[in-house]
């Protein structure tokens, strides 16, 4: 991995559309300004690995028969209110 | 034109060719898994997603807008761009649903959608730009609510 330092107001370039400035730094906390053409996608690395991790989790607990939903629905109706209604899934 | 694939929900089985749907970039977290066939599950609203080159990985699909009518994926223009997508009816948009062991739990993935184009039938996952979409909307109350809010 490429390690430079940087101060405040100086920035780096990834190849020659994307400049990526370090704006502030309070504490441990750096505050960095990104330009990159629009067809460039910025994420925090946290939002990635969420997504990622998630869909490994889809993969792992996949249940030999897949729920019911309008029979969960029922049983989950608190008491007192309407029953869903039956026969259309998606009827209102 | 048909194949025959393994599948792991159903055993073997046989899917027209409009089925087989292609992931350039793979799904998060599979990145070499390019290769899916889009299949109705049994149990409506449900779908599989099946790899067709591991057959133990398959995704349960759901329509968000199923259980949250006001979905929108909001997503970057240029990774419609990517796949081609042009409008509205080239578009076919899931999410993956994870079901814990108490299935009333289960949850869709709204901030990374799956976006295939109808067409092409290439695919991709996105990140949605909008941050009230997270990777766990609990269905049954979000249908719920949507029922009634109806």
């Amino acid at each position: 991995m490429l390690i430079l330092a940087r101060r405040i107001g100086e920035s780096i370039m990834i190849g020659d559309q994307v400049e990526i400035s370090v704006v502030d730094i309070k504490g441990d906390q750096v505050k960095l300004g990104i330009s990159a053409p629009s067809q460039v996608k910025v994420y925090r690395r946290e939002v990635y690995a969420a997504i990622q991790e998630e869909n490994r989790a889809a993969a792992a607990n996949v249940p030999k028969s897949l729920p019911h939903i309008e029979g969960l629905l029922e049983k989950k109706s608190p008491p007192g209110s309407p029953p869903p209604p039956s026969g259309n899934p998606r009827g209102r | 034109m048909t194949m025959k694939i393994r599948t792991k929900p159903y055993g073997e089985m046989e899917i027209e060719d409009r089925q087989r749907i292609v992931f350039p970039r793979g799904i998060f977290g599979f990145e070499d898994l390019r290769e899916f066939a889009l299949l109705d599950a049994a149990q409506a609203p449900f779908y599989w997603l099946q790899s067709l080159q591991r057959v133990e990985i398959a995704f349960v699909l759901i329509d968000p807008l199923f259980f949250r009518p006001d979905y929108t994926p909001d997503v970057d223009p240029a990774e419609l761009q990517e796949i081609d997508i042009r409008g509205p009816d080239d578009m076919l948009l899931f999410t993956i649903v994870t079901i814990p062991e108490d299935s009333s739990r289960m949850t869709a993935n709204l901030q990374g959608p799956l976006l295939i184009n109808r067409r092409t039938r290439v695919g991709r996952q996105s990140i949605s730009s909008n941050p009230q979409w997270g990777v766990r909307h609990t269905i049954l109350e979000e249908l719920a609510l949507a029922r009634r809010g109806a």
